[in-house]
């Protein structure tokens, strides 16, 4: 139970480490001379290798001791860092994460790959390592480690509390094998308590290893870097000093036998200087341990938990949430003060609970960006296109759920814009623009939602190809005149695709209306801009969250509709003068309306006397949304409408009231631009007559 | 639920075991009583814009929303008027990649528990029903008279039940369309 935990850690903490590895390379594709990222990479590949042991990955201990061996001679400057050796770094940490992987899903690798891969990347690796004498420990040795390898006396005391901390000893044993050999291996017993007095979970284990490698003192220290602090560790060299040795036999105890007869067995200690150092001196009490914690490790500041207890607990705040909505609901109807002053007070804590448990689920943007510039760097080059990628607004934060659905189509349009948006060097210079192309990914926060821009500086979106391509598939008709909005509409149609001819990157006819359906999915927006010879810049709307939002609740006739307060601006009362007019002065604006009764062709009651606009704001569209009266403030938990309700526009969702009935969630957004659509239609339409 | 365990084990034929009877207008019909999870009173229901007449909206049921569907209606029979004994009758089902999924159908009277024997159920007729052959499942024999048994899987096919109401969405777009 311990380990499986232990394992999850490792892989998760790997994939992170990969990612961070990636990201310091493409830096150092940069500028070779970044000290800080060759480090960092370093410090990576240590890490895993490290902890790789400790989980018992041995493929992946052994390659990644031989990266790190490289690594360690770029790092102190004995090898110079060149984009081949970049290039060749960022495969090995591909093949790190696949080997990782590989352990967590044993059948979904291709082994005989995966192999072969090894074996040439070591060898790669070789060719760039200097004085590379160091063989590769992946292909198990077939001379025996002989002399010249340095003999080590290892004693290890493992705390009471390792087995608690979930840790295994003999994961650092089997390591420890792994970087030499273990000639011989003592436990020794003089911990043990009595059998009454034992409690099982108590670790008693003492080992005293004799071993031979050339990894150093260091090397095996961080053998048992994870145990630190809960284990006695001391490492000392064959032939060392006459009173070290005395020192770790007085700290022995009632071990002294044992830990003496693997001295002299293993070759440490000739049996007489055994003998002049028993009796022992009296040595000063200084147990050594092993090495100092680990430095600074940021990741202790966090806890890693199961995405799925996260779930339960925001699950549960919104159902707390709905049944505080409607205790105050009560509450009112009582007239008791101090009864309304307790429960509202009860509301503002829910909400806090609220905001916490959601904000625990909140990620960066930046990590999803992350695996851009690899990505840029590896089509650019399978392009033939030098394209630089610029990224801004990383720190943005968003639903973990929301992030993790967003990346295929952020992939998408990156791809989309390298293969079609930016032009080869050649055409780049035609055109007077320098020849390497940029690409910018960038996110900001805009009233309540996240916005993510893709931007290429490309030659922009053909609107007479569009149009044409669009007559050719049939999803216009030929001869119709369509605003400049409407036709770059059109590439989100299924199975448009413009490229002339099919690549293996896009234009496989599964394009950007699966990007769009996704977006709206997650209850957000796609929209295009595109200026000929300047660019095209894709732009993602989403909400931050998925399961709760602050609701603004109308009524149209019976039926109650809860609009997202963060997209209400304002409200005010519908004059009664407007008649048939479909717009609303404002301030000096233009107002355009939408009844909402009409719009949703609701049809129950008749529509009160007094009528109220809700004005709201779709991306850079204000609409005023006819309603019949004015509900109020109300917190809304998001409840799917499911699958029967797929294809339904203007609604996003549902949510349950106080009183139990549920009420549809607005799609403002949806419905402004179902109405700019009808709009256009009709204006089309009686042009046409 | 209210409703018994079916006595007989899983082992039976899988047409063998209890069935729920139900009144529509003037036919009967009936569904296996496992995907049965439970009968509510009609009520509290909220109508969802834009949707065809088959779809007559959402209901809380303890915290999900779900969707209820005018089983008359979806037969292509007048949409049911609704009565003291109107009931939803909430099917539970595994809807393949959607996972599970509970529909309400709305019915005008739950009558019975049957219990029907693989042997008493006939292949449905070529026509007569008056209803897609596909919805059924077969034709059980109870007391001497014929029950269409349901095929629910088909029925309340989720991804039918979409395209119906994206129709739906389309038509009352066309109609303001055509209004204005």
């Amino acid at each position: 139970m311990y380990m499986e935990r232990v394992l999850q850690t490792f892989i998760a903490e790997s994939r992170d480490l990969l990612a961070d590895t990636e990201s310091a390379l493409l830096r150092l594709e940069k500028d070779p001379g970044d000290h800080e990222s060759i480090a960092a990479v370093f410090r990576a590949v240590h890490t895993i290798k490290g902890s790789g042991g400790l989980v018992d990955f041995n493929d992946v201990v052994a390659f990644a001791h031989v990266v790190e061996t490289l690594l360690d001679h770029a790092r102190s400057g004995r090898l110079a860092v060149n984009a081949g050796l970049v290039a060749l770094l960022l495969e090995c940490a591909d093949h790190l994460g696949r080997l990782i992987e590989r352990h967590v899903d044993p059948g979904g690798a291709d082994d005989a790959l995966l192999e072969s891969n090894g074996k040439r990347l070591l060898v790669e690796l070789a060719r760039h390592t200097p004085g590379a004498s160091q063989t590769p420990i992946v292909a198990p040795d077939p001379e025996p480690a002989g002399p010249r390898l340095a003999g080590w006396h290892i004693s290890v005391r493992f705390g009471a509390d390792v087995f608690r901390r979930g840790l295994e000893p003999a994961s650092f044993v089997r390591h420890l094998a792994t970087l030499g050999e273990i000639r011989q291996l003592v436990t020794t017993f003089e911990g043990m308590p009595a059998a009454a007095d034992m409690n099982p979970e108590s670790c008693h284990l003492r080992l005293e290893i004799d071993f031979h490698g050339d990894i150093g003192r260091a090397g095996i220290e961080e053998v048992f870097d994870f145990l630190c602090g809960d284990c006695r560790l001391a490492v000392l060299p064959h032939h060392a000093q006459f009173e070290d040795y005395g020192r770790l036999l007085a700290e022995a105890g009632a071990g002294r036998d044992a830990l003496a007869r693997t001295l002299v067995a293993g070759g440490a200690l000739g049996a007489e200087e055994l003998a002049r150092l028993l009796p022992p001196p009296v040595a000063a009490e200084e147990p050594r341990r092993a090495g100092p914690p680990p430095a600074a490790d940021k990741r202790a500041a966090y806890v890693r938990v199961e995405a799925s207890r996260l779930e339960e607990l925001i699950d549960q705040v919104g159902e707390m949430v709905i049944a505080t909505a409607s205790a105050t609901l009560r509450a009112r109807r009582q007239n008791d003060g101090a009864l309304n002053e307790a429960m509202s007070l009860l509301q503002r804590m829910v909400e806090q609970v609220r905001d916490s448990a959601l904000n625990l689920r909140m990620v960066q943007i930046g990590e999803t960006f992350r695996r851009f510039p690899r990505v840029v760097h590896d089509v650019g080059r399978e392009l033939g296109k030098d394209i630089s990628l610029q990224i801004s607004g990383e720190e943005a934060e968003l639903d973990k759920t929301v992030v993790e659905k967003v990346a295929d189509p952020l992939m998408h349009l990156v791809r989309n814009a390298m293969d079609h948006g930016i032009e080869p060097a050649a055409e780049r210079t035609a055109a007077g623009k320098p020849a390497a192309g940029t690409l910018r990914l960038d996110a900001y926060h805009e009233s309540g939602s996240i916005v993510i821009e893709v931007t290429d500086d490309g030659a922009g979106l053909r609107r007479d190809k569009i149009l044409r391509k669009a007559v050719e598939r049939g999803l216009v008709e030929a001869g119709r005149t369509l605003g400049d909005a409407e036709v770059l509409e059109l590439i989100f149609q299924a199975g448009f695709s413009t490229a002339d001819k099919v690549s293996n990157l896009s234009g496989r006819g599964v394009g950007l209306d699966v990007v769009r359906r996704n977006i709206e999915a997650l209850r957000g927006t796609i929209e295009v801009d595109s200026r000929p010879g300047q660019g095209t810049t894709f732009r993602i709307r989403l909400p931050l969250t998925l399961a709760i939002i602050d609701g603004f609740l109308v009524a149209v006739g019976n039926s109650s509709f809860v609009m997202p307060l963060d997209m209400v601006v304002e409200c005010l009362e519908l004059p009664e003068q407007t008649g048939g007019l479909r717009y609303l002065e404002r301030r000096g604006e233009v107002l355009p309306l939408i009844d909402l009764r009409e719009a949703l062709a609701v049809q129950d009651g008749t529509p009160s006397r007094r009528r109220n606009v809700v004005v709201v704001h779709a991306g850079s569209i204000r609409a005023g949304l006819v309603v019949d009266r004015l509900l109020g403030e109300f917190q809304t938990v998001i409840k799917p409408l499911g699958q029967v309700f797929r294809y339904l526009r203007g609604i996003s969702g549902s949510t349950i009231l106080g009183s139990g009935e549920v009420a549809l969630i607005l799609d403002a957004p949806a419905l402004v631009q179902q109405a700019v659509r009808r709009e256009a239609r009709h204006t089309n339409e009686s042009e046409s007559l | 639920m209210g409703i018994p365990e079916p006595a007989s084990g899983a082992a039976q034929p899988a047409e063998h075991g209890q069935y729920l009877k139900f009144q529509l207008g003037e036919e009967t019909f009936a569904v296996g009583i496992l995907n049965v999870k439970e009968i509510i009173e009609y009520g509290n229901l909220t109508p969802v814009p834009m949707m065809p007449e088959c779809i007559r909206g959402v209901i809380n049921l303890r915290g999900a929303v779900v969707p209820v569907i005018d089983l008359a209606c979806r037969f292509g029979r007048r949409g049911a008027a609704i009565t003291r004994r109107t009931c939803i009758v909430i099917i539970e089902m595994e809807h393949g990649e959607a996972g599970r999924q509970d529909i309400g159908v709305v019915v005008d009277a739950v009558s019975a528990v049957v219990e029907i024997r693989a042997g008493e159920i006939e292949p449905p007729p070529a026509f007569g029903t008056h209803l897609r052959i596909d919805f059924i499942r077969g034709m059980g024999k109870v007391d001497g008279h014929f029950v269409i048994i349901l095929d629910v899987a088909k029925v309340l096919s989720l991804e039918d039940l979409a395209l119906l109401a994206q129709a739906g969405a389309a038509g009352t777009s066309a109609v303001d369309a055509a209004a204005a």
